[in-house]
Parts: C-alpha cells; structure tokens; sequence
C-alpha cells in the first residue's frame, strides 16, 4: 500500500491526455459552479434565472441534470454484460418522461409547488406529510448517489492504473462536498445546459470515431449469432470471447444473462439431471415477470424523481414547458441511442472486461477504455478520444452527485432542521447547518459508495427507480387526478409502497454483495443464506430483486382503501385545489386561490 | 400571472366546469399513454411468443434490438408532439369557452 500513496508511483501509467483532459473537465466545472453561485444567492434567484433563458438552454439543462454516471458508463457496462435486456434500461430513462408530461408535469406546474414536500404540504394541508416527503428525498438520494461514487471510484481506477477503488470514492466525494459546502454548484441552468453537451459531445464523437474504423452498429450486433441465424457480419473484426462472456445465443436474445439470474441459480442448486426441466418450465415465464417489473419501476420512477420535477418551474408559461419537455425527450433520446454502441463494439473487441465482472475492471469502465483501441492504428487519437470519454464520464457523475447532494442536504438544513428541530432559528445558523449537513450527507454517500464496487451501475440507478415508482409515483397521480385522496391514504401508500421497495432492493444489494470474492464478500458474508434461500425460491428474489410490480399497485391500493375509511378528512377547499391543478393558468384561478387561502389562514 | 381576479358567478367554479375539465384533460391523457403502453407491453409478448419473427435480422440488428435500440425513441418523439400540440388546443377551447360564458 505503502508505494502506491507516494504521488510519483501514482504518476506512473498515466496517459498524459486522459489526465488532462479529465483534469479541465473537473476544474471548469468547479470554477463555472462558484462563479454563479456567486452571482446567484437564494432559491428564488435560482428559478428567476432558470426563467429568464430560452426553451433550448432550459431543456439541455433538464438533460444535463437527469444524465448521471448511469446513463454515461452503466447503460454501455450492461449492454455488454448482458446483452439485449440491458436495452430496457436506455429505452425506459427516456420514455419514461412521457408519462411525466402525461399526466403529472401540467398540473403541477399550475399548482406552484416547487418541490414534492411543497407540493404535498400544499394539496393536504399538512406538514406532517412533508416530514415522510422528506424522508424518502435521502433514501432516493442515497440509492442515487451509490452509483455515482462507483462511477468515480471506476474513473479514477481507470486514470490512475493501480489506484484502489476506495481512494477514487474518496477523492471524488471530498472534492464535491467541499465545493457544496463552500457554496458552489448550485443548480445554475447554464452549468447544467454544459454539462449535457459535454456529454453529448463525449458519448458520441467516439462512437462514430470507433464505427468508422471497425464496423458499424449493425454489423457490429450481426457479429453476434443468434439461435437461428449464424453471425451475418463477417468482415466485422471479433476476438474471441473469454469463458465468463455470455453465450452469443443468450446474448442477443430477450430474455437472457439479466433476467433469468435468479431461475439459473435454483436450477443450479438442482441435481444435474433435473436442470434442463426446470429450466424449460420456468426460465421464460420468470423473465418475463422480471423484465415487466423493470419496465414499471423505470417508467413509473422517472415520472418521480424528485430533481426532475423542480426544472419545470424554471419556464415562463405552461406553453414553454410543454415545449421544453419535447426537446428534452428529443435531447435525451438521441443521448440514449450511443451508450449500447459501446457495450456491442466492446463485446467483440474488448472481452477481457468479462472477467474482471462488475468491479472497476470490470464492464462498467467500457466506455472509458475502448478509444484506446484506435491507439494501436493512429496513436495518440486513441488516447485523446480515451480522454473525451473521461471527461464526459466526470461530468455526469459530478454533476448528478452535486444535485442529488444539494437537494438532500437542502431537505436536512430546510426541513429537518429549519422546521422541525429548531424553527427559531436565525438564517446565519441555517447557512452553518447547511454546510455541516453537506459534510454529514457526503461523508454518508462515501461510506455507502465505497461498499459497492461489485455491483452494477446501471443497477443500483434501477433501484434507485424502483423506490421513487412505489413511493412518489403513486403520490403523484393520485393526489393529481383523484380528489377523494386524504393526508393519512397518501402517507400510507407512499411509505408502505416505498419501504418495502427499498427493503427489497437493500436486501438484494446484500446478498449480492456476499458472493463478492474480494474483501466485500467477508464483510456481507452473514446475507449468505440469503441466497441459498432464493436458490430454493427464485419467484421471491425476482420480487426482491424488481419489487415494482407488486410494490406499486400495493401503494396505489393502500392509497385508495385507507382514504375511503378516512373520507371525512378530504380537503374541505378540494375543489379549488383540483381547478387549480387542472384549470388552464390563463384563467388566473391560482392567483385567486392563494388571496383565498392566505385570508382564510389568516397570515 | 397578472390577470385580476375573475368574478365568482362565471361558471368556472361549479362542479359541472371541473369535471368536464378533468375528464378532457385526463381523456387525452390516457390516449397517448394507451398508445404508447400497447407498444411497450407488446414489445415483451412480442419476443415470448414470436422469437422467430423478433430475430429476424435487419441490416444486421435482430428485429427486435433495431426496434428497442433506435425505432422506440423517435415513436416516443411522436406520441409526445401530439399530445402537446392537442393539450394546447384543449386548454385555449377552455379559455375561449369561459371567456364567452362571461361575455353573455
């Protein structure tokens, strides 16, 4: 250990471009965040200069706030490791934002609620609601920020050959905190619009660089064979694939490596003889239950994410944040098309990141390292598109970790403690709370990212889904479209459906965790059994595993018998909150609504 | 924003104003994501019953990655540029309608 802390031996194989190019990204964005955090101050500067831009810079930086280490590393890491199902994740991150304008973004904005706890304080009249509005911003958060920090923990691997996973987490973490701490990278629409180009740029520049030279994305999956056809590309250039790969079979097809984990572990608890029946009876069926559930968390979380939801106020009308929306959709679906490029071109040419599984020389670092491919044709053009592809990934795992700790460490110093421990406090005491809460919450988001290295990027954001689909999802469209809701339906719909969703996934977390040969593996080592338990019941560790599909209508079920019980405690001004939920803003009726309700409360 | 305060005995506040309101809004609302859940339950069922016709290759892509990989996203792109475009029609009819109820 010792050697390798001394900063020249960290120097050694470092490529000089991937370092410098990672290293403006870091500084630019350090410096462009405290430059406007100086210039702006306060929530509402926050939202007066969101207002103040065009439709265009507004939607690439509702892009470039959503765009995280999942979407820039995890999604290319998946598709290579598992191949077609891994699909649902890009596809899912993209539409989901459908349902968002479908059903919740209109009325919301036109309510004024500028974030969930406003708006479930706002639509039942209680602050207690507010209070498990909040809890569920840090355990979203939470599940959120563990990828991020596996995201820099990779990056940092891959920069500096040699440098354990822990270290990067640690860096990455402190630097970021400290920059929150002190003030800067607040929300600013223009940090968060360049962001996204940066990434834009970064995921596909490379990805026309890599087709150009071996094959394009087509002929790239063609090299692949399925069940029924023989690889179609054969001038495609191809390694061989190590033990570890999956079979291109299983590869290509739905259903393989992703969703039928748990059905293969049963089988293989199973004596050799009985395998092939058990597997012909329950692997498809299994799968699809498991790729349906994704389907509901991704789609249904997204339409509840909590960090989402605040950019849509930073539009001047109705009118503007329909139309951002569609360039978002636009935005982020041209984005989500290159990330599987990697993952296909990375199977055929880079098979050795089969064996190091989902740890940091694992799948997920693809992105980063299949540029230097081009190294061995055109030199330095390998290592400068490497670099790119650097750049980019420290942009989404920055900026998503600085948004996700400002507004959990604003739910902290806000909520917890402005309103509920000690409401008298002065605001030069909020700003030290502020700070103290940020080093609190970072300190929290590296302990927790620095456990896992062996899991998956993409996975832990899909969990992370799964939470916001069971808990603030189903808030949401009822409280919107259903006026017979109460305070005590929606809080026990939403805490219910969203703690069993976080058990479910907590648990799946530890039980993969167990199996990790490295020194992860000894400290879970006591969720062991977990396995063998599923091993015998793989239908359960599906649940576990993807709990949207139950935890969901559990929430939405909860939420409509537990206000029918308590249907005398509706709203008494329900009416009015529905017209100004749904009414159009042209016809003023929210300006009324607040003289109404601000004469009736009487402050 | 600044629009003054409407009178009370326009009509806009009576039960009937809302719920034709909702139910437009929400009419329109489950027609998109109909369209957009029929592709998106069928693309599974799709793959479970018809593995064959999902393989089959198309410039090298399996029918059902080209589908999932690139075709999903502009679909998407569609179905939200209608629904933008018919919500904002929706929504100036309603201000048309109320303006006119006052009027007479």
């Amino acid at each position: 250990m010792a050697p390798l802390l001394s900063p020249l031996a960290l120097l050694e194989g470092v490529d000089p471009w991937i370092l410098a190019f990672s290293a403006i990204t870091v500084a630019v964005t350090i410096w462009m965040g405290f430059r406007s955090a100086r210039t702006s101050k306060t929530a509402s500067d926050f939202f007066v200069a969101g207002r103040s831009v065009s439709v265009g810079w507004n939607a690439s930086a509702i892009s470039g706030e959503y765009l995280s280490a999942a979407s820039f590393m995890g999604v290319a890491g998946m598709v290579m490791s598992s191949g077609y199902d891994a699909l649902w994740y890009p596809v899912c991150y993209a539409c989901g934002y459908l349902f968002l304008l479908l059903f919740i973004a209109g009325p919301l904005r036109r309510f004024g609620a500028y974030t969930i706890p406003d708006f479930a304080e706002g639509r039942y009249d209680s602050p207690v609601f507010r209070k498990i509005a909040v809890c569920f911003v840090l355990f979203i958060g939470f599940f959120y920020t563990m990828p991020q920090m596996k995201g820099a923990g990779t990056t940092l691997a891959y920069i500096f050959p040699g440098l354990p996973y822990w270290v990067g987490v640690v860096l990455v973490g402190a630097v970021i905190t400290l920059n929150v701490a002190l003030g800067g990278m607040k929300g600013i629409t223009l940090v968060q619009a360049f962001q996204y180009w940066i990434k834009m740029f970064a995921i596909s520049v490379p990805v026309f660089v890599l087709m150009a030279v071996f094959g394009f994305y087509g002929g790239q999956v063609g090299a692949n064979a399925t069940k029924e056809t023989p690889p179609v590309s054969s001038e495609v250039q191809r390694l061989p694939l190590v033990e570890k790969a999956p079979r291109d079979e299983v590869w290509t097809a739905p259903f393989g490596p992703l969703t039928t984990k748990a059905v293969n572990a049963a089988a293989a608890a199973l004596p050799v003889e009985q395998r092939a029946a058990y597997l012909a009876e329950y692997q498809k069926p299994y799968s699809l239950l498991y790729t349906y559930s994704l389907i509901i968390a991704l789609v249904c979380g997204t339409a509840g994410l909590p960090h989402i939801l605040v950019r849509f106020y930073t539009n001047p009308d109705g009118v503007a944040a329909k139309r951002t929306t569609m360039w978002v959709m636009i935005l982020i679906g041209v984005f989500y098309v290159f990330p599987p490029v990697f993952g296909v071109i990375g199977r055929n040419l880079m098979p050795e990141l089969y064996t190091g599984l989902a740890g940091i020389k694992g799948t997920d670092q693809v992105v980063l390292k299949l540029p230097t491919l081009l190294g061995a044709k055109f030199g330095v053009l390998g290592s400068i598109l490497s670099g790119i592809t650097c750049a980019g990934a420290f942009a989404a795992f920055m900026s998503t970790f600085s948004g996700l700790l400002v507004s959990m460490t604003g739910a902290l110093a806000h909520d917890v403690y402005g309103r509920m421990l000690r409401p008298k406090s002065t605001p030069e005491e909020r700003m030290k709370m502020f700070k103290w809460c940020a080093v609190l919450i970072g300190g929290i988001a590296v302990v927790l990212g620095s456990f896992v290295e062996p899991l998956e990027i993409n996975f832990m954001v899909g969990q992370a889904f799964a939470i916001a689909a069971a808990s603030y999802f189903p808030l949401l469209f009822m409280s919107v479209w259903w006026r017979g809701m109460t305070t005590k339906g929606a809080a026990t719909g939403m805490l219910v459906g969203g703690l069993c969703a976080l058990v479910g996934a907590a648990l799946t977390n530890l039980a993969t965790l167990a199996l990790d040969k490295g020194p992860m593996g000894k400290v879970f080592a006591s969720f062991k059994g977990m396995n063998d338990f599923w091993a015998q019941h793989p239908l359960l560790r599906i649940l576990c595993e993807q709990p949207a599909i139950w935890s969901v209508p559990l929430a939405i079920a909860l939420m409509v018998v537990v206000s029918k019980a308590t249907s005398k405690q509706v709203p008494v001004d329900i009416r009015m909150k529905m017209l100004v939920l749904h009414a159009p803003e042209k016809l003023g009726l929210k300006q009324e609504y607040i003289q109404e309700h601000s004469a009736g409360a009487g402050h | 924003m600044s629009s003054p305060t409407p009178p009370q005995d326009d009509g806009i506040h009576s039960e009937s104003f809302l719920r034709t309101l909702m139910r437009r809004q929400l009419a329109l609302s489950i027609t998109c994501a109909g369209t957009f859940l029929v592709a998106l339950i069928a693309m599974p069922l799709l793959n479970y019953f018809k593995p064959e016709t999902m393989a089959i290759r198309v410039a090298g892509f399996t029918l059902s990655w080209l589908i999932l990989g690139v075709l999903f996203f502009p679909f998407v792109w569609i179905i939200s540029w209608m629904f933008i475009r018919r919500s904002i029609a929706l929504e100036d009819d309603e201000v048309r309608a109320v303006k006119a109820g006052r009027k007479s």
